[in-house]
């Protein structure tokens, strides 16, 4: 089934996520951040089915959703944030830091309408996903095995790296 | 206005390009480091976005250009992405709590013991 | 007009699901009909938990509002209704407010994929499970949020405790859920599918339910599914983050009125989740009993019977109390209820035995009864298990289920590939 009211949806997406991006960097509170940061991801992930990649979508939700921001809210549970809340929220250069990130998108709005001419300026039309995800299956474990094997050692490493970083004693 | 009504590869590069200025804003003026590292994951989504727009792109193009239905590179590399997406939370957020443990203090300007 | 009712009836010749078909109407439709039949089922569960653990226990529950207090759960529902919605003052009102709408959203939204029937379902998704167990391990978002937000020391450690329990025991869970993802690609294919309606016609096509596939191997996925779903939907023995001798009522402490109740909606929904994923994984769906081996005309006709006839049993059981009640004339209204009450289940008994209507409701009552042999399992657990203690819920996450998942889809991996002729060892 093709997306419907496409210009509608995508509008109302990036909106959700682009507020939902200068929350978290805008809230005192970092739990307000989180649940901010998860609205973000779960209109990502809305996002990835408008563009026939229903897997991805599916992992950013189970991973990105379920995983990694459950961890952050754990963490902040566990810190406790009473007095951060307090002091002052931006570090000294800030103004520094605003200037450069202006450059930065000054030097993207040049890229993107010099080069507009670059991308395809009407609708890209893709058939149906289909099968998707047996496709990802087969690039993931064939073309990119190794790639994956190195991917799950990277994970083994973060595993014993949180471990002595967090554990009082070893 | 014809321009706005038709989604296309470019819609989702600015949206990818906005929500990466808003996470580099982030990381350069946040004090608190978590919010640090949850800028860090804004800018991580923002590349995740381009790239599986990009994967959308590459599958209308012809075969003989490396296109075509297969031409899911993209989306394996957002995969990929995500995976360090959640190495990098733990392993951040472990050194979170070893600080915190140390200074009683979540603040990122303060980390500065090697000034002494 | 013409063309709306064209648009209606073009969907009902179609055999698809009406998501795949893309008919709004019938969507819409379905959701509604499935969102009343949890709510159905929420009712009665809470109704059937209460007297089956008070007869476990040897005392009679609920006997008071209507007969054989069936009334209870209305009763209960009118209450939490008119009770008065506090919010504490030092609470985060704003994710005070959003928490158990989270939790809701996050418990009703699986539903959308849940095969009911090769076309009873909402939608068929093309990554079926991986959207439940994603959108299922959201709830423990809101869970996390009202222990916050609550701002007291009971309701936040009971959201620590649930977040760290949830998050160990998806990784189980995931484990077992990708072993049967492996069964499904034993076909002259080759390639497996995530599609839950996907899943139940590999079953079909194996002439075998996956419990049962590769034996052991299917059943002892089955076993670390079952005790992980358990510890999923924070229920008894892992009841850790509303552990009442403990944290008062862990994270919904704070929590009054339609936004408790909300919560118990919620918990409720989440249990019919789970079970009807295990369902569809394991227990082959809305197969009915021995498809393969009991086939043909003969056999279908007597099958179909079957949802009929248990109806007429109920009613008879109604019956059968009813006379049973005492003469005295105190009981005459609650004697003339129980009748009327088996008088409906009979009505409902006859109608299913309407051949369209027997046709169309075969999928649907056996994955209902599937789901309902989990629930009872739910309530059995309560009556029977002790609480753990949350070092024993961990070391037994990471120590037990984890390994013996990894071991599971390792073997499994291996037995496929001897099957396919693809490894020779």
């Amino acid at each position: 089934m093709a997306p419907v009211a496409t210009p509608f949806f995508f509008y109302l997406l990036s909106a959700l996520m682009l507020v939902g991006g200068i929350l978290v960097i805008t809230r005192k509170n970092p739990v307000h951040s989180a649940l901010a940061l998860i609205t973000t991801l779960l209109a990502q992930a809305a996002i990835y089915l408008m563009l026939y990649a229903p897997f991805v979508a599916g992992v950013q939700i189970i991973l990105y959703a379920g995983g990694i921001m459950v961890l952050f809210l754990f963490v902040i549970m566990l810190v406790s944030i009473d007095r951060s809340i307090k002091e002052r929220q931006f570090n000294s250069q800030w103004l520094i830091g605003v200037v450069a990130a202006t450059a930065l998108g000054g030097l993207l709005i040049a890229v993107y309408t010099k080069g507009a001419s670059l991308f395809p300026g009407g609708p890209v039309t893709v058939a149906a996903e289909g099968d998707n995800t047996q496709r990802v299956a087969s690039l993931l474990y064939g073309q990119y095995m190794f790639s994956f094997e190195i991917a799950s050692l990277l994970l083994l490493v973060a595993i014993i790296g949180a471990v002595v970083m967090a554990k009082k004693r070893i | 206005m014809q321009s706005m009504l038709h989604i296309t590869t470019l819609h989702y590069l600015v949206l990818g390009a906005a929500l990466f200025l808003l996470g580099v804003i982030g990381v350069l003026t946040r004090r608190n480091v978590v919010i640090v590292l949850m800028s860090i994951e804004l800018i991580l989504n923002a590349v995740n976005l381009n790239l599986v727009a990009f994967s959308h792109y590459w599958q209308s193009m012809p075969s003989r250009l490396g296109g075509g239905p297969t031409a899911l590179h993209g989306q394996i590399f957002s995969i990929f992405v995500i995976t360090d997406a959640a190495a990098e939370a733990a392993v951040g957020l472990g050194i979170l709590i070893a600080f915190f443990r140390n200074k009683e203090t979540v603040n990122i300007d303060e980390v500065n013991l090697l000034k002494w | 007009m013409r063309e709306f009712i064209q648009y209606i009836t073009s969907y009902l010749g179609s055999n698809q699901t009406p998501g795949t078909a893309g008919n709004i109407f019938w969507v819409v439709v379905y959701v509604l009909l499935v969102f009343t039949g949890i709510s159905l089922g929420v009712i009665a569960m809470n109704w059937l938990e209460r007297k089956i653990l008070a007869h476990m226990q040897v005392r009679l529950g609920p006997m008071r509002v209507g007969p054989h207090g069936l009334l209870q759960p209305f009763a209960d529902a009118l209450k939490l209704l008119l009770k008065e919605d506090l919010i504490p003052a030092e609470a985060d009102s704003v994710i005070f407010w959003c928490a158990p709408f989270m939790v809701v959203l996050a418990a009703f939204t699986v539903f959308v994929v849940v095969p009911f029937g090769p076309t009873h379902a909402i939608t068929d998704m093309n990554i079926g499970i991986l959207f439940m167990l994603g959108v299922s391990s959201l709830s423990v978002l809101g869970i996390v949020m009202a222990g916050w937000a609550s701002n007291s020391h009971y309701p936040l450690i009971g959201a620590l405790r649930s977040s760290a329990q949830m998050v160990s025991y998806e990784v189980a869970m995931g484990m077992a859920v990708v072993s049967v993802i492996l069964m499904t690609s034993l076909n002259a294919v080759g390639t497996g599918t995530l599609s839950m309606i996907g899943i139940v016609q590999a079953q079909l096509a194996q002439h075998e339910w996956f419990i049962f596939k590769f034996f052991p191997l299917g059943l002892i996925a089955f076993f670390i599914f079952a005790v992980a779903m358990v510890a999923e939907t924070n229920r008894a023995p892992f009841d850790l983050a509303e552990a009442e001798s403990e944290l008062t009522a862990g994270f919904h402490t704070e929590y009054s009125g339609f936004r408790w109740s909300l919560f118990f909606l919620a918990e409720y929904g989440a249990m019919m989740a789970a079970s009807s994923i295990a369902v569809t994984l394991w227990l082959g769906g809305w197969l009915r009993p021995f498809p393969n081996m009991l086939a043909g005309a003969g056999w279908d006709q007597l099958f179909s019977f079957i949802p009929g006839a248990s109806f007429l049993f109920l009613a008879g059981l109604c019956f059968y109390s009813t006379a049973r009640m005492p003469k005295h004339p105190y009981f005459r209204i609650q004697t003339i209820g129980l009748a009327g009450f088996g008088a409906l289940l009979g009505l409902v008994g006859l109608i299913l035995f309407i051949p369209p209507v027997r046709a169309w409701v075969q999928d649907i009552f056996w994955f209902s009864a599937k789901v309902a042999g989990f629930m009872y399992l739910y309530i059995w657990y309560r009556g029977t298990f002790p609480r753990y203690r949350f070092d024993q819920l961990m070391k037994m996450g990471w120590k037990v289920l984890l390994p013996m998942g990894l071991g599971i889809l390792i073997l499994t991996a291996g037995v496929a590939l001897y099957q396919q002729n693809l490894w020779h060892p």
